[in-house]
């Protein structure tokens, strides 16, 4: 306890921040009450989520199970299942990612690395962040009007990914752009020093180094589409699929819209398929979330 | 490490590229009414059953059910009210013709919480003094609807003004479609205003019979008299019974679905449609709860599916109100001599 002596005006160490035990000394009630509220802060979430998923997770007990997730919909609420749902929105997330992760990334590139700074550039910015915050059912009325009637691509899976796909783009570009924020520019320039060009450059160094960032961003990004209901509702997404999406016209169901049309049901058996809905789209989000650290840890590592 | 990203990058690429596989014939789709849902995929569940043919089903309202038929994109248009002249034209704009059935019968219950010990029946006037536009901002108390009711608030819940059972209603009680008062909170989903009026003891609301039959527990009906003698003296609670044999007026109604005639030219449609009707009578109409039409009605809409009997049995005029099922029969015989 010997910090208790230090001035309170003492000057920041040359090595930067001061250690906590030192803070703790200078002024123990503020810092105390700062310690309180953060933990606060952790825990309220930490806590909501945990009785979401407790609760979730009692009522939807009687029908968690392999039958459930084999299952096909049905009007009886103990033989429904979920499969047409949940293949359908693995198939939306892949085609997905396959759509906004080139655009998304390749947009970033050019406006990080190849863009010239000027009004042009610096409108597609605003642009693509006010993007980021349009209200989904917005994207969904577009990818109607676009996709659906315009390019003649139907109700289908392809419109539906679309859709998504634009509607992550924003926040694809946004988060890729972090990342490559993040590669120093001395690796570049120690890059052109060795006389690689720009495409080796962006390729052999920077690319390599930013990845886990760029993977945490679409990765979460795409953790959001498959939450999404509201686009899916109005570019046609059906209620009752019994078959497997099996190409890209095919017409399909997502886990959001299976667990709505649960919950909207008179009958109150449907509320423990509709929380077993809730559980499988957590898992699946927590799958994603899983994959993103494993491969941020991995890439990190490598880099 | 540009292992891991190009996973992610061919996988997408594959499922692209593999996803065309051997021919299966086309869906039959159908979409339209949430009121008609239950029994187009209770149809559905049970044709999977039988037949290879699949059959998809959306719940888009009856008016974007329509806006999808009549642009070709459907082969059946499920619907809670007839078809309305807007409607007719715009099929008729793009030729597209149809056979129109009435299936069944649905209910419109106006319930109470169970605590309201006040309201023990309620006169088609009075649920027009509630509801009509003018209200807005005048009838706020009990008091306001019936003298000696007390003087607390009233809170109102109904249908959405997307569905066919608001349409409905207000033609029914206000005598004039989709006019009602605005400040009532209203909601597409039957569940909210279900648990909206068993949470509420100053709460009246209307939705669609089975889903009071569902939540009996939580709920109080509210018998209802249209004060004509004819078809039934008094206040009457809707049932089964009382919804079968018309004394439940103004408040129940026909429910339909309509065929596309060019659809009806593939055999697997013409075969759904007479299995939905078969399977329908016998005891999936009744099992999703609503009152299928008397047994001989099934014959004659069967007929009128073989002979490609087009247009609609309520000239475009849309909801209307206190159709018996025995005047629709002599309709709908009458249109297929």
């Amino acid at each position: 306890m010997s910090q208790e002596s230090l001035p309170v005006t003492a000057p920041p160490r040359a090595s930067g921040i001061p250690r906590a035990g030192e803070l703790e000394g200078v002024r123990p009630a503020r810092h105390a009450l700062f310690l309180a509220l953060c933990v606060l802060a952790l825990i309220v979430p930490l806590a909501v989520l945990g009785l979401l998923l407790a609760s979730a997770l009692h009522v939807s007990a009687p029908r968690l199970g392999w039958e459930f997730l084999t299952g096909y919909p049905s009007r009886h609420a103990t033989s429904a299942g979920i499969l047409p749902a949940l293949a359908g929105s693995a198939a939306l997330l892949t085609l997905t990612a396959g759509l906004a992760v080139p655009l998304g990334v390749g947009a970033a590139i050019y406006l990080e690395e190849y863009a010239r700074p000027n009004r042009l550039t610096s409108l597609i910015e605003v642009n693509i962040s006010n993007l980021a915050g349009v209200p989904s059912i917005l994207y969904g009325l577009l990818g109607l009007e676009v996709f659906v009637r315009a390019l003649g691509l139907g109700r289908s899976l392809i419109s539906g990914a679309a859709t998504l796909a634009l509607l992550v783009l924003p926040m694809v570009i946004m988060t890729s752009r972090e990342a490559l924020r993040t590669v120093p520019s001395s690796l570049r320039e120690a890059c052109y020093a060795l006389g690689a060009d720009r495409w080796t450059t962006l390729r052999c160094v920077i690319l390599p180094s930013c990845l886990p960032g760029i993977l945490t961003g679409v990765i979460l990004s795409l953790a959001r589409a498959v939450g999404e209901t509201a686009p899916l509702v109005t570019i046609g997404a059906l209620t009752y699929v019994a078959v497997l999406p099996d190409s890209l016209g095919s017409a399909f169901t997502a886990i959001p819209i299976q667990i709505f049309n649960w919950v909207s049901r008179p009958q109150a058996e449907f509320r423990a398929n509709a929380a077993a809905g809730v559980v499988v789209l957590l898992a699946l989000t927590g799958a994603l979330n899983g994959l993103c650290i494993w491969l941020r840890v991995r890439l990190g590592r490598r880099a | 490490m540009r292992h891991a990203a190009s996973y992610l990058f061919a996988a997408a690429a594959l499922t692209a590229a593999c996803s065309r596989s051997a021919p299966r014939p086309p869906p039959i789709k159908a979409d339209g009414s949430s009121t008609v849902y239950p029994i187009s995929e209770a149809v559905a569940e049970e044709w999977k059953k039988v037949h290879p043919t699949q059959v998809t089903v959306g719940i888009s309202g009856t008016g974007g059910g329509f806006k999808r038929f009549c642009a070709r994109e459907t082969d059946i248009s499920d619907a809670s009210r007839p078809i309305k002249k807007t409607e007719v034209d715009l099929c008729a704009k793009n030729g597209v013709e149809y056979v129109e059935l009435p299936l069944a019968f649905d209910g419109i219950a106006v319930v109470v919480h169970p605590k309201n010990a006040w309201v023990d029946r309620l006169t088609t006037s009075e649920l027009k003094t509630m509801w009509e536009p003018a209200a807005q901002g005048r009838v706020k108390r009990w008091s306001d609807v019936r003298k000696g009711w007390p003087e607390k608030e009233l809170r109102l819940f109904g249908a959405g003004v997307d569905s066919g059972t608001y349409d409905y209603f207000t033609e029914a009680i206000i005598h004039e479609e989709r006019a009602s008062r605005g400040d009532f909170t209203s909601s597409e989903d039957d569940n909210v205003l279900v648990s909206g009026v068993a949470g509420d003891e100053l709460a009246l609301g209307f939705f669609g019979l089975a889903y009071y039959e569902h939540n009996r527990d939580k709920l109080k009906v509210v018998p209802i008299d249209d004060d004509k003698a004819d078809n039934g003296a008094g206040p009457i609670s809707p049932s089964a019974t009382t919804v079968r044999d018309g004394t439940y007026q103004p408040l129940s109604r026909p429910i339909f679905i309509y065929v596309s005639k060019r659809s009806l030219e593939r055999a697997d449609v013409a075969e759904f449609v007479q299995f939905y009707l078969r399977e329908g009578q016998k005891k999936l109409i009744a099992e999703v709860g609503y009152i299928p039409l008397p047994e001989r009605a099934y014959p004659l809409l069967a007929a009128r599916v073989d002979r490609r009997v087009t247009g609609s049995l309520f000239q475009g005029k849309g909801s209307q109100v206190g159709v018996s099922i025995e005047a629709m029969l002599e309709r709908q015989q009458g249109a297929g001599r």
